[in-house]
């Protein structure tokens, strides 16, 4: 490696360099590739993950009626909808001027918090347990799902049955177990009925004690392999997450937390209808997708981590017991080394699944999710920010809405948008350690891919800035060589 | 005895006066359709209807019944063609179910669910068509007009007051508002109208409505269009000249 090019993002002359390309990258949601530029001697220069999907929502919800804003946006994503569907409805709240009731408010959280246990339960056993259980460069023939299914079937039966719990939660609740229309701006739709809630009631023992048995399995995991999970794509950063007013974790509504990478407090408790005052957007030439900073150490220095992992270790506690003592166990394991690993994403989401299931059962005991006060309205406003803790991290609706009741302005920061430089550093840094000087296998290239997994990115809702975005058009003869390029600068120019 | 004509096998009776589908329906027979309206003239225009009368194809709604006619409704070849219309209709506006807050509800929907649409059949025209947000507490979506007239007739025929009309001519036909300034605040519509009420796809709408409906509990939810034909039937205005089994939204 060179130390002219230490960051390994952009190489000092790549003319010369041999490309290697994974894509796309598999076992995430959504479409990107990662590009690695080697020399001869196989030394890295260069690391990238690019996103090479190309959204438009912030553009089409334009002149839309606002009510129509929650049920339109979720369609960003198949796997966690119902996360856009209450940011958006909490931003539509703010336009209404409503207070929700109580019952509004414990209905979006049980549909939210359904969601969590779904999109946990699918990154864990689907997406991440093929690397965890075989093993980073194991068989990539067996390296599946499927493979999982046939050499742990009562693993992959519990990672089924938990995330169809979860989808459940969300039919009841929103009307369909995908893109529904439970959330409406000022409040819901429906209630959750008697019929309904036994019916989710009588399986939830039964989630609680599995999703302890996913955290017990995660644990063990660690403690086989202490050292190289711990090192694995190790990094400082800095974090960003809500949390509520008492410092414990909530995934529906809070203030803003950020501490840089020491441990500092950076802000505590920030009101995020103005987030701009705290976060702003980077552009970089190579990637659809934004680098967000905080605005006090600017956007070389400023990035930061969201998601499970930032969640569970800077708030101060988790309000459910069960959680609460799986919190402390991993906060206390190994002198608190894996609350910096990128693996301990995956302790920290299986924390968060049994922290999701226990508030399951808690909400399905309160009779408020009977009421009949479903909707409220007050003051309308023109300006619109609905924040919430998605599955995969802090995520941040803002509308504004004119007169006439068309939405004029949007704007979107998703979970993996705010990971996206956290994400490139995990995987230089495994490049270092992994690849760097090395002959090239499949199971060292799937040692980034198990990198990129940790952060569970959702790629289709991170890249949706029409308009914004660099883009290049090369057009090639038949012989592949190019004939003539146009290319659109990050400010819209064209050369 | 009553002079009658035969349905796809049925013998339906008819009185004077009446047309193909009024008989059809006031017998509880349901012939697939979109502009018909009973508490309107009968339109002709959106040809859903279209059923062969002794070997030939007409449209139902205009089509007077006389006795002894055959006439096959049921076929697939009626409802090949019934399906070629509607995806037409799909393709011409801007149909995206998935957002719109009028599905589950929509006329053109289940009646695309009904007569099995499973493609576009045809490449998507995306027009260029923008909102009417003026009115305070109405909106109107062009996007997904089916040009069927039935805004412009119970405007026009129950409301007295002509507030919509179409313009233009073939594929520049569209859907426009009576007033000087085009806009629909501008108008003397209100929400009590009749033209409120019959609109089949998601163009006119109260504002601020949107998805308070839950799934499950939106018309079209839990049965096809063409089995509710029977709970309608007979499908006519009563004395007072309203039909509220008629209306798209119960």
């Amino acid at each position: 490696m060179t130390d002219l090019n230490d960051k390994l993002e952009t190489a000092v002359h790549p003319e010369n360099l041999r490309r290697v390309a994974i894509d796309p990258v598999s076992r995430v949601e959504g479409h990107g590739k990662v590009t690695l530029l080697l020399d001869e001697n196989d030394r890295v220069h260069q690391v990238r993950l690019h996103i090479v999907e190309f959204r438009g929502f912030e553009k089409f919800v334009q002149g839309r009626p606002y009510w129509e804003a929650p049920v339109m946006v979720q369609r960003l994503c198949g796997i966690c909808p119902v996360s856009h569907h209450i940011a958006a409805s909490k931003a539509m709240d703010m336009i209404v001027g409503a207070t929700l009731t109580p019952t509004a408010e414990k209905v979006r959280r049980l549909m939210h918090y359904g969601q969590i246990l779904q999109s946990h339960a699918l990154h864990f056993f689907h997406l991440s347990s093929p690397d965890l259980l075989f093993g980073f460069d194991s068989d990539v023939a067996k390296r599946n799902i499927v493979g999982i299914a046939a050499a742990y079937p009562e693993v992959a039966k519990q990672g089924v049955l938990l995330r169809k719990y979860g989808q459940e939660v969300i039919r009841i609740t929103a009307g369909k177990r995908i893109h529904g229309t439970g959330s409406i701006p000022g409040g819901v739709n429906k209630n959750v009925s008697i019929e309904e809630r036994d019916y989710l009631l009588k399986d939830i023992e039964q989630m609680i004690a599995w999703s302890r048995d996913a955290l017990a399995l995660i644990r063990q995991l660690f403690e086989q392999n202490l050292d190289s999970y711990n090192a694995f794509g190790r990094f400082k950063t800095h974090t960003l997450n809500l949390v509520r007013e008492d410092g414990a974790l909530d995934l529906y509504h809070g203030g803003l937390r950020a501490r840089d990478m020491d441990g500092n407090t950076l802000f505590d408790h920030y009101d995020y209808s103005h987030y701009w005052d705290v976060i702003f957007e980077d552009v970089k030439t190579w990637s659809y997708m934004k680098f967000p900073f905080l605005r006090s150490l600017g956007p070389e220095q400023g990035w930061y981590r969201v998601g499970p992992l930032s969640r569970v270790t800077q708030c101060d506690f988790i309000p459910t017991p069960l959680a609460n003592q799986a919190r402390k166990a991993f906060m206390a394991f190994n002198g608190g080394s894996a609350t910096g690993a990128t693996l301990g994403f995956h302790w920290a989401r299986m924390i968060e699944m049994l922290h999701a299931a226990e508030l399951i059962q808690e909400l399905l005991h309160d009779p408020d999710l009977q009421g009949s006060e479903l909707v409220s309205k007050g003051q309308r406003q023109e300006r619109g920010v609905g924040v919430i803790e998605a599955p995969r991290g802090t995520l941040i609706h803002h509308y504004k809405v004119d007169e006439h009741d068309q939405i004029v302005r949007c704007n979107l920061i998703v979970s993996t948008t705010h990971n996206n430089q956290a994400m490139n550093e995990a995987i230089r840094q495994v490049a270092r350690q992994y690849i760097d000087g090395r002959k090239l296998t499949e199971g060292l290239l799937n040692h980034i891919e198990v990198a990129i997994r940790a952060f569970d990115p959702c790629l289709s809702c991170a890249t949706h800035a029409l308009g914004k975005m660099p883009l290049q058009v090369e057009l090639l003869d038949v012989e592949g060589d190019v004939l003539s390029t146009l290319t659109r600068s990050a400010d819209g120019a064209f050369s | 005895m009553s002079d009658t004509f035969q349905l796809d096998g049925a013998s339906i009776p008819f009185k004077a006066g009446q047309t193909v589908m009024q008989a059809a329906l006031a017998g509880g027979h349901y012939i697939p359709h979109l502009c018909y309206h009973p508490e309107f003239k009968p339109h002709g225009s959106c040809k859903v209807c279209t059923v062969k009368v002794n070997g030939r194809t007409a449209a139902s709604c205009t089509m007077p019944a006389e006795a002894g006619l055959s006439v096959e409704s049921n076929i697939e070849e009626m409802n090949g063609l019934r399906r070629t219309l509607v995806q037409m209709l799909f393709a011409e506006g801007n149909h995206f179910c998935p957002s719109c807050e009028k599905s589950g509800n929509c006329t053109l929907q289940a009646l695309g669910y009904d007569l099995e649409v499973h493609t576009a059949g045809f490449r998507h025209m995306y027009p260029d068509r923008p909102l009417d947000a003026s009115h305070p507490d109405i909106l109107l979506d062009f996007n997904r007009c089916i040009l069927c007239e039935l805004c412009v007739r119970a405007s026009s025929e129950v409301d007295g007051k002509n507030v919509f009309s179409l313009a233009g001519r073939g594929i520049a036909k569209h859907l426009i508002v009576n007033a000087k300034s085009g806009l629909l605040k501008d108008t003397n519509i209100a929400l009590t109208d009749k033209a409120m009420q019959v609109c089949p796809v998601g163009v006119i709408l109260q504002k601020r409505i949107g998805f308070s409906v839950p799934i499950g509990e939106r018309r079209y939810d839990q049965r096809p269009i063409s089995a509710q034909a029977l709970d309608d039937a007979p499908r006519q205005a009563d004395a007072s000249g309203s039909c509220t089994a008629c209306e798209g939204t119960p």
